[in-house]
């Protein structure tokens, strides 16, 4: 026994890249009957910091077969639960741990390219959620020019779902119950979502074009170029709809409106389009999973020069995959979308912004 | 279909129950600062006396600090480390699991490895000391592959570790990672043939010229070799990643389930199997549902049940068809409309199922709760514990923080009456059913020496935080338990927390 324990210690003193094949002296394992090839020698493990080129106006990913510990539930990254504004970035499912990025600094720094459209304090946001709020929405009818706190918390939780969807999409190992969840709870943001544009419907005097009007204004939004984006990110650059989210009262009552009637309604006014372009961009995503050819992630190396940043592998990739306009939106925000495009075009340009700043400093 | 087998009734052990209440005890039963623990009564959901056996790790750590006090230099796996940060991310334990008779335990980790530990053997002198568990194993099951056509890397994590029956001298498991199962037999040498003609000592051929006599070799004892040796490795079957593997009671078929097919094999056949259950849609932009976990009953070879993410369950007799999309019995609870949020399905999706020792039963763990379900009512689950139901309102961060994904396991005990599973912040939680009592125990290094009584925790939702209690807001979300494992017939149980292993048990008099 004592013999085999030992062996075992001095076999591990070596690290586990250099003798994979390694035998112990108690145990002859040969290994694989079948042909298993090694991974091209090329392609990092991606653990620990990973070098990554920024572009000042585009940010590229590393290769998708860098490999980032993406098993859900074996993460042993930290993740308390009092989160701050930075939260998802400081403690994304996938971080790898870096041991270099560990100042405040640098996460504050990064913070400012966070994908949350506004600071939302955990707290607030989780009782709001937790008991839904689609009653309050149906109470705020006659006020329909302020959006409604509750569709401001859907669409941040929008924006975190298709983030998140994204991201997977992107990573080399996706899971495909988690894509399935996020794409589920995607679907049933915005149905609400609809619902509630179709409450609003008798309400303003331009009745019957309420929700189209609105949708196919963010369809000429997110048609617009680069330009106007930055216009859009210095009016709503701030977290404006914080202040909103905080001073709201939690406590609404939980949703028991009847799909039926606002289905109809729904129907009525047919955004049946975007939603159509929506439910596309969600099928897009399973046939890439399933097909398994990011192929998103070849359009991004066209642009490398520029100066060199250390970052976080997967940093890198929400960032990336957030600030390349063509293909981001192909996948998941084409031109008729609902209100997600324009968020998405906010923080891009906000992004932008950021980026430029960082590499001038 | 009725199903309608008598509970399974362990003998009770001589030693005292599990979850009994230690009558007018204080001597022996110290806590881990030398003063007599408080009776478990006092604190409200103690539920008998847990102690830890030992605490094992995977082994990369070079460094070892042997303890203060109890200098046991024998027994390596019993000394804790100065700092066991440093593990690496391969050495996290996937899975844990007892063979048939509990001698043996097995671990997989996320570097591919399966670490076999063995019970000791109850010595004459030594009688109050129970069997510890001991490394008789190590083999490296699973490497990582590249998938060329699809350039797409395949981890070599193993996701799960089921033995066979043992049968004859060697042991079998099956283990398997997102693609390929193998089947691995563990077995010993203890002799070894000396006495050759034509090679020497060393195993060089000798020069035949110089052989003048015959002689027939002999088999002399050596050193305990352990060898592990794949017998059979079933590839290429499976798209999607396989989420669970079952043996059959017929041991002679096995499943492997993954996210939207299962199929059944059999074990001297590797180049096919069939396929049972497809939940594939025509069209994958229609996919809402996937299969979590699947199990074979454990006394009828005809019946499994698989889970999905919608928080459903589906019992299937193969001998009604050969593809068995079509259920014959249909596990869902209705939704609580009071209850529900964004997060509702999600936490809903079932990331376990396991039938009980009788079969009769089958337990589901979900995001929030443990439920039993009796296999002859469908509608409802016939017990629900709630293991962590503070984090409810806490489900938008999890959400951002991934942790609302995590797949927790639970278990039963022998004889049914207490099932397991684990939580964050390194707790985990049994709970009786027959006395509807539960406890929270804690598996980490700070509070845990050998043989010394686990304390039962209390996380606090209110304001007043008592002395021990610990707040939600407190946790520590990045240690969660997500492997735990039920010896088959005796009180020990072993937790898997990140890279370390502990093993429990009742505490003997």
């Amino acid at each position: 026994m004592e013999t085999r324990w030992e062996g075992l210690l001095r076999r591990e003193v070596v690290p586990r890249r250099e003798a994979p094949t390694g035998l112990l002296p108690g145990a002859s394992a040969q290994v694989g009957a079948g042909p298993s090839p090694r991974r091209p020698p090329g392609s990092p493990r991606g653990l620990g910091a990973t070098r990554v080129k920024l572009h000042p106006t585009r940010i590229c990913r590393t290769s998708p077969q860098v490999r980032v510990p993406g098993a859900v539930g074996e993460q042993s990254g930290p993740s308390r639960l009092s989160l701050g504004p930075c939260a998802a970035l400081r403690t994304p499912a996938h971080r790898v741990p870096c041991p270099r990025q560990t100042s405040l600094e640098e996460h504050e720094g990064y913070c400012l390219i966070g994908f949350l459209p506004a600071p939302l304090r955990v707290q607030d946001t989780d009782a709001m959620f937790a008991r839904g709020l689609k009653r309050k929405c149906a109470d705020s009818e006659d006020s329909p020019p302020a959006p409604p706190a509750c569709s401001l918390q859907r669409q941040s939780l929008l924006d975190m779902s298709l983030v998140k969807l994204q991201l997977c999409h992107m990573l080399a190992e996706p899971n495909l119950c988690r894509s399935v969840l996020i794409a589920n709870t995607v679907r049933q943001l915005q149905e609400e979502m609809s619902q509630d544009s179709a409450w609003q419907v008798p309400a303003p005097a331009s009745a019957g074009r309420g929700p189209l009007e609105r949708l196919v204004s963010t369809e000429i939004l997110c048609r617009t170029p680069w330009e106007q984006q930055g216009g859009h990110s210095a009016a709503d650059s701030g977290g404006s709809p914080a202040p909103d989210l905080l001073s709201e009262p939690p406590g609404a009552p939980s949703a028991q409106a009847p799909r039926g009637a606002p289905g109809c309604a729904w129907e009525a006014a047919s955004p049946r389009e975007s939603r159509g372009g929506f439910q596309r961009s969600l099928d897009q995503i399973f046939e890439t999973l399933d097909s398994k050819a990011p192929r998103a992630a070849e359009g991004l190396f066209a642009d490398v020069d520029g100066p060199y940043y250390d970052l976080d592998a997967v940093l890198t990739g929400m960032v990336g995959a957030k600030s390349v306009p063509g293909d981001g939106f192909e996948t998941l925000a084409p031109t008729g979308a609902p209100p997600p495009g324009v968020s998405y075009k906010r923080d891009l340009g906000e992004l932008d912004h950021v980026v430029e700043i960082l590499v001038e400093t | 279909m009725l199903l309608s087998l008598p509970a399974l009734h362990l003998q009770t052990s001589e030693y005292h129950p599990l979850l009994q209440l230690p009558h007018g005890r204080l001597g022996p039963w110290c806590s881990p600062t030398g003063s007599p623990a408080p009776l478990s009564c006092e604190t409200g959901c103690g539920e008998g006396s847990w102690i830890l056996v030992c605490r094992l790790l995977v082994p990369t750590q070079v460094s070892l600090l042997s303890m203060e006090e109890d200098i046991d230099t024998r027994k390596i796996n019993n000394s804790f480390l100065r700092d066991h940060s440093y593990a690496t991310e391969a050495d996290i334990i996937s899975t844990v699991e007892f063979n048939h008779t509990g001698e043996l335990l097995a671990t997989g980790d996320k570097g591919g490895r399966v670490v076999i530990f063995q019970r000791e053997q109850e010595s004459k002198n030594q009688v109050h000391r129970r069997g510890e568990y001991n490394v008789y194993s190590t083999f490296q099951s699973h490497e990582p592959e590249f998938d060329y056509l699809k350039s797409l890397e395949i981890e070599e994590k193993i996701n799960k570790i089921r033995w066979l029956p043992q049968q004859n001298a060697a042991y079998f498991l099956l283990s398997t990672n997102d693609k390929t199962v193998k089947l691995w037999k563990v077995s010993e040498r203890d002799k070894r043939p000396e006495g050759y003609n034509l090679k020497d000592e060393e195993g060089r051929l000798r020069d035949p010229a110089t052989i003048t006599t015959l002689r027939v070799p002999v088999l002399r004892p050596m050193d305990l070799m352990v060898e592990a040796t794949p017998r059979r490795v079933f590839a290429n079957a499976h798209t999607y990643h396989i989420n669970s593997i079952s043996v059959n009671s017929d041991y002679e078929t096995y499943m492997s389930a993954d996210d939207l097919r299962i199929n059944l094999w059999n074990f001297e056949i590797t180049n096919q199997s069939f396929n049972i259950v497809d939940i594939k849609p025509a069209n994958m932009e229609e996919l809402t549902e996937v299969i979590t976990a699947a199990e074979f009953h454990p006394h009828h070879c005809n019946t499994f049940v698989y889970s999905s993410s919608k928080g459903t369950i589906r019992l299937c007799d193969m001998r009604a068809s050969a593809l068995c999309d079509r259920h014959t019995k249909f596990f869902e609870e209705p939704e609580d409309p009071s209850n529900r949020s964004f997060f509702s399905e999600i936490i809903s999706s079932i990331s376990d199922v396991k039938f009980s020792h009788s079969g009769r039963y089958i337990m589901t763990r979900d995001y929030l709760t443990v439920k039993v379900w009796d296999l002859n009512m469908e509608n409802r689950p016939i017990e629900t514990y709630q293991v962590h139901d503070y984090l409810r309102s806490k489900l938008c961060s999890l959400y951002e923080n991934d942790c609302i994904f995590d797949k927790f396991e639970c278990v039963w005990n022998g004889s049914d009456s207490v099932i397991m599973t684990g939580s964050y912040n390194n707790f985990f939680r049994m709970f009786d059913r027959n006395t509807k009592r539960d406890v929270t125990l804690e598996a980490s290094r700070e509070n845990s020496k050998p043989r010394a009584i686990l304390k039962p925790r209390k996380v606090c939702v209110g304001g007043k935080r008592r002395k021990d209690e610990i707040s939600v807001d407190s946790l520590d979300f990045s240690k969660k338990i997500l492997h735990t494992a039920w010896h088959p017939s005796e009180n020990i149980i072993a937790v898997a927390a990140t890279n370390n292993l502990y093993i429990f048990q009742d505490k003997v008099n």
